[in-house]
């Protein structure tokens, strides 16, 4: 089953002449088919256009024939983009290519399929998603986490090759770990954002989701890149990041942060954790505990930043230019009013009120700014720590995936969760998810767990590095 | 910090957004519940720190003021709710 394998190995069997693209694509549709009706992780798929693509595959590029799974808040030119929101559902075809989709084709890979998230990436189990269910594939009654779950599961169900996920707050790492892949957040202004729906535009970044880590160097060095469509972008620093991946860790310093061990971690998760830093210890890596000091502070600060980006971003969907419109308005305000009250679902209602509120008058100085100072302040702690170490190895979520459900009516429950992914996003530092392990469910499943290792600004090599010598462990 | 209240009703008409009934029934609660937690950057003393908005060290950068193609109007008028004469269709607004 070639829908099993991983984009490296697929690569050396095209390049190879054993199989061809066409072959991955039925691969694939046969295993969606057989299997997605029962996980869920995809919104829509088209095998014809991708199959007529595959045929005009340039084999000679890093990614010829690859084809790869985007999360459905990124655009393609002509298919449909719902960002699981009923605001967009059936109502949105993509009119042009996200810079990362245009770069994936100038590497020869094929956009196929859309993938299942929260709605419009706020959440962290998938199960905002206003369209569908999507399940974690290690057991069914478990959330692939979020807000990527969708591109989690699939990659993890073999219905695909690899994935593009979007991070804001941990949404890329976190269902990685939930699934068993591996989950890379870059740097921020590493991969243009252009064409990503922008949810929180100083946190969001979009990254590979793999089968393994070796796929995510090669899928990285295809999406990053200056873009003059997104004014974040940095200037391209030519980084192979598969050329250093086989290095180890011999030598390098790994800091262990004690603020990211409280009474929350689960023991099951912490007993992964020291197995596997103890692994890199015999491997050659110095494990040197450090502190983050305003590690507490994350959650807080990000509640209030990401919403208020987000009502900023939001209110473009206003029933006038695209998505839903409301019928037969009382007056303009109200059409607004009507038509975001029938397309956004709770959550995002609730984080567009929560934005509105610390952005309004009188209470913007209070919220809005202050935490952009502690954000400097966590950003402090990370450039302060990267002085002495080669990067960070912490767990990336307290548990093991949770069932679907558990924390529905408990938002703040639910953001407390984030504690161990979200600092990585204020202070725009490159993070990893890679499998180090299963913990067993109380019905016998075996519930994957990853690893978190963050590094400096632009240290995705070093982290690569680090995460293809626990998948090697 | 402010007051950790939020008037939902009002807010949310500032944001735009009709509520349903059981949405103005549990989001007050919710919503004071996290605005609570949010509170504990009140014990951080920031005098002094300069803010930051966001962590690329790229700033005000400028493109060349070159004309290019947008996406058309054709593929720009294919995604709204309603259109007519090349042109987006609105309600009445001016009585």
């Amino acid at each position: 089953m070639l829908s099993t394998e991983s984009i490296t190995s697929l690569r050396a069997k095209l390049t190879a002449g054993e199989i061809t693209p066409v072959d991955i694509i039925d691969s694939l549709e046969a295993s969606i088919n057989e299997k997605d009706a029962a996980i869920g992780g995809y919104l829509a798929f088209d095998f014809d256009t991708a199959r007529e693509e595959a045929k005009n595959a340039d084999l000679s590029l890093p990614l010829g024939g690859i084809p790869i799974a985007i999360k459905d808040n990124i655009n393609v030119k002509g298919q449909p983009l719902t960002c699981a929101s009923k605001f967009l559902e059936g109502a949105f075809i993509s009119p042009y290519d996200a810079t990362v989709i245009t770069k994936l084709r100038e590497a020869g890979a094929i956009p196929l399929g859309r993938t299942n998230l929260d709605e419009f990436a706020m959440g962290s189990t998938s199960g905002n998603s206003a369209i569908k269910r999507t399940n974690n594939p290690a057991d069914p009654s478990r959330v692939p986490g979020g807000s990527s779950g969708g591109s989690a599961a699939v990659v993890a169900a073999d219905t695909a090759i690899a994935a593009l996920g979007s991070d804001t707050g941990g949404s890329i790492r976190q269902p990685a770990s939930h699934c068993g892949i591996v989950g890379l957040k870059p740097s921020y202004g590493r991969v243009s954002r252009y064409g990503l729906v922008a949810f929180a535009s100083s946190l969001d970044q979009i990254g590979p989701m793999t089968k393994s880590v070796d796929d995510a160097a090669l899928l990285l060095n295809a999406i990053t890149g200056y873009d003059p469509a997104d004014s974040t972008s940095l200037e391209d620093d030519n980084t192979d990041f598969t050329a250093d991946i086989d290095g180890g860790v011999k030598g390098l310093k790994l800091g262990v942060p004690k603020e990211y061990f409280s009474d929350a971690i689960d023991p099951a998760i912490k007993a992964i954790f020291d197995e596997t830093a103890a692994k890199l210890e015999a491997a050659g890596a110095e494990l040197v505990p450090i502190s983050l000091p305003h590690t507490e502070y994350a959650v807080a600060t990000y509640y209030i930043i990401a919403p208020a980006e987000a009502s900023s971003n939001l209110s473009r969907f206003d029933g006038i230019r695209y998505g839903n419109r409301a019928e037969n308005p009382e007056n303009l305000i109200d059409l607004y009013r009507k038509s975001r009250a029938q397309g956004f679902g709770a959550e995002v209602k609730r984080r567009i009120i929560l934005g509105t509120y610390v952005l309004s008058s009188g209470y913007h100085d209070a919220y809005y700014t202050k935490a952009q100072k502690v954000r400097t302040l966590i950003r402090k702690d990370f450039t302060d720590a990267f002085a002495n170490v080669d990067a960070i190895l912490s767990p990336v979520a307290p548990t093991a995936a949770p069932k679907h459900g558990e924390n529905a009516d408990d938002p703040l429950t639910e953001y407390l969760a984030d504690i161990c992914t979200i600092a990585a996003n204020l202070a725009g530092i490159p993070g990893i998810s890679v499998p180090a392990g299963t913990v067993e469910s109380d019905s016998g499943t075996k519930l994957p767990v990853g690893l978190q290792i963050l590094g400096p600004d632009l240290g995705e090599s070093i982290l690569l590095k680090i995460a293809k010598t626990v998948e090697s462990l | 910090m402010a007051t950790e209240h939020i008037d939902v009703r009002y807010v949310a008409d500032l944001a735009r957004i009709e509520l349903t009934p059981e949405e103005e029934a549990t989001f007050p609660k919710q919503l004071d519940e996290i605005l609570g937690y949010i509170h504990k950057l009140s014990e951080l003393d920031v005098e002094g720190i300069e803010p930051t908005a966001h962590a690329s060290p790229v700033f005000d950068r400028i493109r060349e003021d070159v004309a290019k193609p947008g996406i058309g109007r054709d593929a720009f008028l294919s995604n709204a709710p309603d259109s007519a004469n090349d042109q987006l269709r609105v309600p009445k607004v001016i009585e």
